[in-house]
């Protein structure tokens, strides 16, 4: 029939993904591999081989950093599911009608505003001339002020507040569909909260569980603002050497092994999560 | 723990106490920030010194306003410059994307899909220095080739829209596709029945369908390209988008002219968010009716 036409139709819509995904990603990241594994052996001049990848085995400082910037956003991502669940399961289930969009409203507002605005929030707060070390020696509970920014706790407050919200929202939406005549059968049948909780609630929450995980452990992962800002000087995260690498010290060989190990780390834990909950990519990333 | 199965009430008050703690921490900063933007001091800190709106409309220094800070206003205009571009440009290609996987089958769709979602998973700095790094060697590839210059492809706004356009796609695709799968197709075929052409049919029913979707995905898109620092760090250039300029201003110490310019980018962002989602959820009732 009209076959000609719609064939065309279909090369048309075919162009500006392939133009988009090749240009823009896969070409890139090609790119990038193949500078991280370049040397330069001279001005303008540069051999195959795998020092920069060497460089970063050997200084500790550098894998160190990378172990560090791991566990952190592991802890992370934890503290973000532990505190965010119950928050989730509030709104799905205890609430109902207008509490509960304006409940689940609240929870969206925040992630509306810039990430820099948030962090500058908890600046004003930890600071020792902040907000909350001001509340403490008014209320007597400390002589002098306090500092509380600049340190590991400091950043895993911003990174949780960053990225709670990212768990909370799929959290809510498989939460949601769970029927609550499912709940009800099981307190009939003689379960106790706990074991509903692990026998129903958290099995049929799990794509949530898991979309939700991969999306804050990237999130951590490849945050900037937050350690830079909440961390101070000493702090030391990946991404803020991946920069140094690439703005401060104009060594793009060696950033590029940086930034291409930290994509490695990050796929190999969104691979292992859809793995170990038996889902795929297409499903749990397509919920969103 | 569901309403109609009876819980201790101690455990039930613990639980809202939770509830309520929660909702404090997430309201905390955005209040202090937007509170500390009235504050008649030159440090967005503690003691209160009183209220004033000096820093929004004050003229003088220090005390100089947000619509009187030229590098603050300039990067505003920056910021709305590259939001545009990257929100019409990620429609655009998100409404054809939706188009393909909705209507066709071909080989390798699903591997195709796959490919879209990738932009989600690769942390926003890589996928800057990546871009970084391969439109540098293009433009010294092609210098070297042709002795001209090419100067959009080292950093600046050019790149910083195309990085940005390059995982805002990924989002505009999906809320795009999510309405197009809901289409009836039979709408389309009566209009064909009825003489329209193949294209007109789409125009004049199939895209004022979509309509919501676009227009809540590009408010989106908007908004994600405002805020987005981490690719658009990487691949700045000599103008700066604000979240870029007010990160230079907050390492070298802040004044609370950061917090007037958050207040506002607090408001605007909340007010174009929540308009979005209404939006979609009054079209939605109105078709469900």
């Amino acid at each position: 029939m009209a076959s000609d036409t719609s064939r065309l139709g279909f090369y048309l819509l075919l162009a500006p993904i392939l133009l988009w995904l090749v240009v823009l990603i896969i070409l890139p990241h090609i790119g990038l591999f193949i500078v991280s594994i370049s040397e330069r052996v001279g001005p303008r001049a540069y051999e195959i081989g795998l020092d920069n990848y060497a460089t970063f085995f050997n200084e500790p400082l550098y894998w160190r950093t990378f172990a560090r910037t791991a566990i952190m956003s592991m802890i992370a991502t934890l503290l973000t599911l532990v505190l965010g669940f119950p928050i989730a399961y509030y709104i799905a289930k205890l609430t109902r009608g207008r509490t509960k969009t304006t409940l689940f409203l609240m929870c969206m507002i925040p992630f509306w505003v810039s990430e820099l605005v948030r962090t500058f929030g908890w600046m004003i707060l930890l600071r020792e001339t902040g907000v909350i070390s001001n509340t403490l020696q008014y209320l007597g509970l400390v002589a002098g002020p306090v500092e509380m920014l600049y340190n590991d706790a400091a950043i895993m407050v911003g990174l949780v507040y960053t990225s709670i919200l990212f768990m909370v929202v799929p959290l809510v939406t498989t939460l949601d569909s769970l029927d609550d005549s499912l709940i009800e059968a099981g307190y009939d049948l003689g379960g106790t909260n706990v074991s509903i909780m692990r026998e129903i609630v958290i099995p049929h929450a799990m794509p949530g569980i898991v979309s939700g995980c991969i999306v804050v452990f990237m999130l951590s992962l490849g945050n900037y603002l937050t350690p830079i800002l909440l961390g101070g000087k000493d702090s030391l995260w990946f991404t803020g050497m991946i920069y140094t690498q690439f703005i401060t010290r104009f060594n793009w060989e060696l950033g590029s092994a940086f930034g291409f190990l930290l994509l490695v780390l990050s796929s190999l834990v969104v691979f292992a999560g859809l793995k170990l909950s038996r889902q795929s990519l297409t499903e749990t990333m397509g919920r969103t | 723990m569901i309403p109609t199965v009876p819980q201790p009430a101690f455990a039930k008050w613990c639980y809202r106490a939770y509830v309520a703690v929660f909702f404090i921490y997430l309201a905390l900063p955005l209040t202090v920030v937007c509170v500390f933007a009235f504050n008649n001091s030159v440090f967005p800190s503690m003691p209160w010194e009183g209220f004033t709106l000096a820093w929004f409309f004050g003229t003088e220094a220090p005390f100089i306003g947000v619509f009187h800070e030229r590098a603050i206003m300039r990067s505003i205009g920056t910021s709305a410059f590259v939001a545009i571009w990257v929100s019409g440009l990620a429609v655009a290609v998100g409404t054809c994307n939706a188009f393909l996987f909705v209507r066709h089958d071909f080989r390798g769709k699903a591997f195709l899909y796959m490919l879209m979602l990738l932009p989600l998973i690769i942390p926003g700095v890589i996928l800057g220095i990546s871009i970084l790094v391969f439109s540098s060697s293009l433009a010294n590839a092609l210098e070297d080739a042709t002795g001209m210059w090419f100067d959009g492809l080292r950093p600046g706004l050019i790149l910083v829209i195309l990085g940005q356009f390059s995982f805002i796609t990924t989002f505009a695709s999906l809320v795009i596709s999510a309405r197009l799968q809901k289409f009836d197709p039979s709408l389309e075929e009566a209009a064909l029945n009825l003489g329209a052409t193949k294209w007109g049919a789409i125009r004049q029913i199939t895209l004022p369908f979509l309509l919501p979707a676009i227009v809540a995905s590009a408010v989106v898109s908007i908004l994600m390209s405002f805020e987005n620092f981490n690719t658009t760090l990487m691949l700045v250039g000599s103008d700066s988008p604000l979240t870029i300029t007010m990160f230079d201003k907050l390492k070298q110490g802040s004044t609370p002219v950061l917090n007037a310019v958050s207040l506002l980018l607090i408001v605007v962002s909340a007010a174009l968010g929540l308009m979005s989602l209404l939006f979609q959820t009054k079209k939605n009732q109105r078709e469900s009716v």
